[in-house]
């Protein structure tokens, strides 16, 4: 517990001195996601502690290795919450990875995304430097906004240490429930729900069920069940599993995959079985289909196609980028990791 | 104000007679302006006391026009100067006299909305207010609205991550944008973002949301589109003392409420709005806060009641709903005309645009007062109190040289103690040109020079509206010196000259 900022800084300068590649690990809980990186781990748990919450200013901010349950806990005190629903695959999560990653769960179409709600970073930089962009403030345009990107840069631009968030109340009302429907049936229901403005807060179809969660105050939520009808969804628990990838679904062999695509995107025949989260925008594929067949799938569909752990390794689990796009991520890494000590090679093999 | 040398960096002299020459050669149906009585109406932004003329104006119409300008400019070594609509506070657009202004302008088209997916692309010229517009017949809008919607464009919003009253719960453009088009310094077109919630790579729309105009030109945006809520009420509640008007605010928050908009005035402001726009709002009262609730009917009586009940407890002297959508608008015209407003009562406003943690509020209400009695000059304070977002006027008479001086170096104190409370130089206007020397007081030497590695990967250059956003360190050296930055002399290992 507390402040090893020191001694996280002693450690990257060490290795950039000797251009030694550096691992930064929370708990662990997503090496399934990623190109395996040949580097020293560097364990950021002991840089630990919520370091500033005031509920009223809708702000909290903690160290990198904070446990996201704990964090989550803290905030559930005051009736907050961080509204993306971050994923805690291996049981937990810290802080830093949850940003590095930044992957988010059911909630995420409807609150938005784990970056959008960062609002501050400190980071150590390939340059050896300990920095701090953003702030504790809800609005800051003053400089590029460095904080923002480290999320989902999965720590290959630097080792964040800390990092403020905007957090939310918590809803004061929460129903669930499930309806039996086609896929094009759900897709047509959830969009026109979206139009007019329902109060979801999640919904995914698979199995021919489609199941919605309402969140609100009182008087909108119950409205919108009497709108809907369906039964109440009958496992209490069923957004943790589907979160944290504890569903029957993600059981089994056969790779999995998440297809990223527009909200509006068609129902689409996939080869494998397949779970639509965010209303359609996020598709959890399980599949033995080649990767190029899965890739040109999701990209026709305007989209992308991620490949999460499976059996046998894969050396391109992300989706691959626009030449002249990897050639700007490729410049922008060089700029602030010169040494390339921060998990070279994670996203795409030459990045 | 204007672009220095010694301390922004050397700019390539340019014979302006070849460039133009080569410009009509290469891209025949270009339109330009290079007459000096064609070019002054382009001299500065909404920040007028900055002026500069620009040497050549160039208003593209086309894709390939932005890109053959800019292979044009990069080959020549000429800096561009992105401009929107020209409504930019902090002197972002300001032209260079050694440069190309690039006003976007004609890049007005709606390209498309698509109300399933909630999506509209439309060109960066378009204004704010013309995308809710197009969208109302669908029953959606465009979420971020600064007060100058019906001007400003969604190219200058990306360029500024523009906010507006109803951020706190909407969110400001970085939060409302799902893709972009770029042309780069070199011409090539880049898509950073896409149509999906989320895209492979690093996160670069972020990135260049907010980075004035110095990474890239924008040149077609896809942005998010809310249903228009079927509900909004809004409370007016007065306050003889501006603390409890602060309370009030974190009060509303800590009950849980997230209100639509959530705006403070202080005696000066409202006074002066309410002789302008006849909103109805107490002359008396020290403070007023202006609280929007907006969903379902059902939860916005319910949030209604709640406010009320909160803002009575922390020492309203009066709470009144508006009774109907008339007295809404009344009361939403006066805040929305705050800053005309105040432009009545004096020859000249300063804008400030500093944020802060709400809880410093009446700490910072304090310094401010003093400040102002320091420089014998008024402030008028509107608030975007929801989140954090300050907007002293300082008022002062531009025709008194040594007013407009006072007003400046005010203005920069005002700054400072915002981040010396926590909180930054800007939350929605930009850096810009006006700002540069208080990023000084904000970022250290190394975080500077991060900043600069950043805009490097971009262009390394420099071509891309240099002297603004982030300052030099020579800059820095000679006006950040001043200023204890935590605690520590800013840049100690700089050498001084
Ligand atoms: C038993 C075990 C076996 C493992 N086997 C492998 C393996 O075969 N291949 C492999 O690639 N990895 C493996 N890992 C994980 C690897 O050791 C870590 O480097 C891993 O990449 C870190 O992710 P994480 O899941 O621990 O952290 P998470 O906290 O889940 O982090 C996810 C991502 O964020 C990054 N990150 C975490 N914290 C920060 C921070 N503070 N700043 C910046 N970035 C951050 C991580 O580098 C990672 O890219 C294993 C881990 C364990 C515990
Ligand atoms: C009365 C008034 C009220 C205001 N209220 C608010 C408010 O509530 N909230 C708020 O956030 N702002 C407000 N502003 C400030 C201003 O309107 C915003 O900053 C707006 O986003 C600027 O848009 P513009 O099109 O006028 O941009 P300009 O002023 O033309 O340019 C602004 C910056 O954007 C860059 N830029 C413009 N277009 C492009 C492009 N296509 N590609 C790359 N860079 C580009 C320019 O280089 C410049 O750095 C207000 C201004 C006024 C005058």
């Amino acid at each position: 517990m507390g402040d090893q900022s020191e001694a996280l800084l002693e450690r990257v300068r060490a290795a950039r001195a000797e251009r030694r590649p550096l691992c930064p690990r929370g708990t662990g809980g997503k090496f399934h996601l990623g190109r395996p990186v040949d580097g020293e781990i560097l364990d950021t748990l002991e840089h630990s502690g919520v370091v500033h919450y005031d509920p009223s200013e809708l702000v909290v901010t903690a160290r990198a290795g904070t446990l996201v349950s704990e964090l989550i806990a803290t905030l559930a005190e005051q009736d907050q919450m961080l509204p993306f629903e971050p994923p805690l695959f291996g049981g937990d999560a810290s802080v830093g990875g949850m940003v590095a990653s930044g992957l988010a769960g059911p909630r995420r179409p409807w609150a938005g995304s784990v970056r959008d709600f960062v609002l501050g970073t400190r980071v150590i930089t390939g340059e050896g430097q300990h920095l701090r962009f953003g702030g504790e403030v809800m609005k800051n345009v003053a400089g590029y906004d460095l904080s923002r990107l480290m999320a989902g840069s999965f720590g290959c631009l630097g080792l964040i240490t800390e990092v403020s968030f905007k957090v939310l109340p918590r809803p004061r009302a929460s129903r669930s429930l499930q309806l039996r429907l086609t896929g094009e049936q759900a897709r047509e229901r959830v969009l026109d729900w979206r139009r007019r403005g329902l109060p979801l807060s999640a919904a995914c179809h698979g199995g021919g069920l489609l199941r919605i969660r309402l969140e609100g105050n009182q008087g909108s939520v119950h409205a919108a069940v009497a709108e809907i009808g369906g039964e109440p969804l009958e496992d209490n628990h069923y957004w943790d599993k589907l979160r944290d990838h504890r569903l029957p679904f993600f059981d089994g062999a056969k790779p999995l995959w998440r297809l990223s695509l527009p909200p509006a995107a068609p129902v689409l025949e996939l080869p494998g079985t397949q779970l639509s989260d965010w209303g359609g925008a996020q598709r959890w594929l399980k599949s033995d289909a080649d990767t190029a067949t899965l890739r040109q799938l999701a990209a026709s569909a305007g989209g992308s196609a991620t490949r999460f752990g499976g059996e046998e390794a894969e050396d391109a689990p992300f989706h691959p980028l626009p030449a002249a796009l990897l050639r700007y991520h490729q410049t922008l890494k060089a700029r602030l990791d010169p040494e390339r000590i921060f998990n070279p090679g994670r996203l795409y093999a030459d990045l | 104000m204007h672009y220095d040398e010694r301390l922004d960096g050397p700019l390539p002299d340019v014979d302006k007679t070849a460039l133009l020459d080569r410009l009509r050669r290469d891209l025949p149906d270009l339109h330009l302006l290079h007459r000096r009585e064609d070019l002054t109406p382009y001299e500065c932004d909404g920040l007028a006391a900055y002026r500069t003329v620009p040497m050549l104006v160039a208003l593209p119409d086309t894709l390939e026009q932005v890109q053959g300008l800019m292979r044009i400019a990069s080959d020549e070594g000429v800096p561009v100067v992105a401009r929107g609509a020209g409504t930019g506070l902090s002197g972002g657009a300001m032209p260079l006299e050694k440069g190309i202004l690039l006003v976007m302008a004609r890049f007005n088209r709606i390209v498309e909305i698509d109300p399933q997916a909630g999506t509209a692309r439309v060109q960066p010229g378009v204004r704010n207010l013309a995308i809710s517009q197009a969208a109302a017949p669908y029953g959606l809008y465009y979420a971020p609205d600064p007060s100058s919607q019906i001007a400003c464009s969604i190219g200058g919003n990306v360029a500024e991550n523009a906010g507006g009253v109803h951020c706190l719960k909407y969110g400001l453009t970085v939060h409302n944008l799902l893709k972009l088009d770029i042309v780069t310094v070199d011409g090539e077109c880049l898509t950073l973002g896409s149509d999906a919630l989320d895209t492979p790579g690093f996160d670069l729309m972020a990135l260049f949301t907010g980075s004035e105009g110095m990474l890239g030109i924008v040149t077609e945006i896809t942005v998010k589109l809310l249903p228009a809520p079927p509900c909004a009420k809004v409370l007016l509640a007065s306050f003889d003392n501006v603390e409890k008007a602060g309370q009030a605010v974190a009060d509303i928050i800590a009950a849980g409420v997230i209100p639509g908009g959530l705006e403070m005035m202080d005696n000066l402001a409202l006074c002066a709005a309410e002789d302008f726009a006849h909103a109805g709002y107490p002359r008396d009262a020290a403070a007023i806060l202006l609280c929007e609730l907006d969903g379902v009917e059902s939860d916005v009586d319910e949030d209604c009641q709640r406010v009320r009940a909160v803002m009575e407890n922390a020492g309203a002297t009066e709470v009144r709903q508006a009774r109907d959508d008339a007295e809404r608008q009344r009361f939403w015209a006066g805040r929305k005309a705050a800053f005309p407003a105040v432009g009545r009562i004096s020859p000249d406003y300063y804008c400030m645009d500093g944020t802060i943690p709400k809880r410093e509020l009446p700490k910072v209400l304090a310094g401010i007062e003093a400040l102002s009695r320091e420089y014998h000059l008024r402030v008028a304070n509107v608030f975007h109190a929801g989140d954090g977002n300050m907007h002293p006027l300082i008022l002062f008479d531009a025709n008194d040289s040594d007013q407009l001086h006072r007003a400046e170096a005010l203005g920069g104190r005002i700054l400072e103690l915002c981040v010396a409370v926590g909180g930054s130089i800007t939350g929605e206007h930009g850096v810009g040109r006006e700002k540069i020397n208080q990023m000084c007081s904000q970022f250290d030497a190394d975080e500077i020079t991060c900043f600069h590695a950043v805009k490097a990967a971009f262009d390394p250059q420099r071509l891309l509206n240099p002297g603004k956003n982030i300052p030099t360190l020579n800059r820095c050296a000679e006006f950040g010196t001043m200023h204890i930055h935590r605690g520590e002399l800013p840049f100690p290992d700089l050498e001084r000259f």
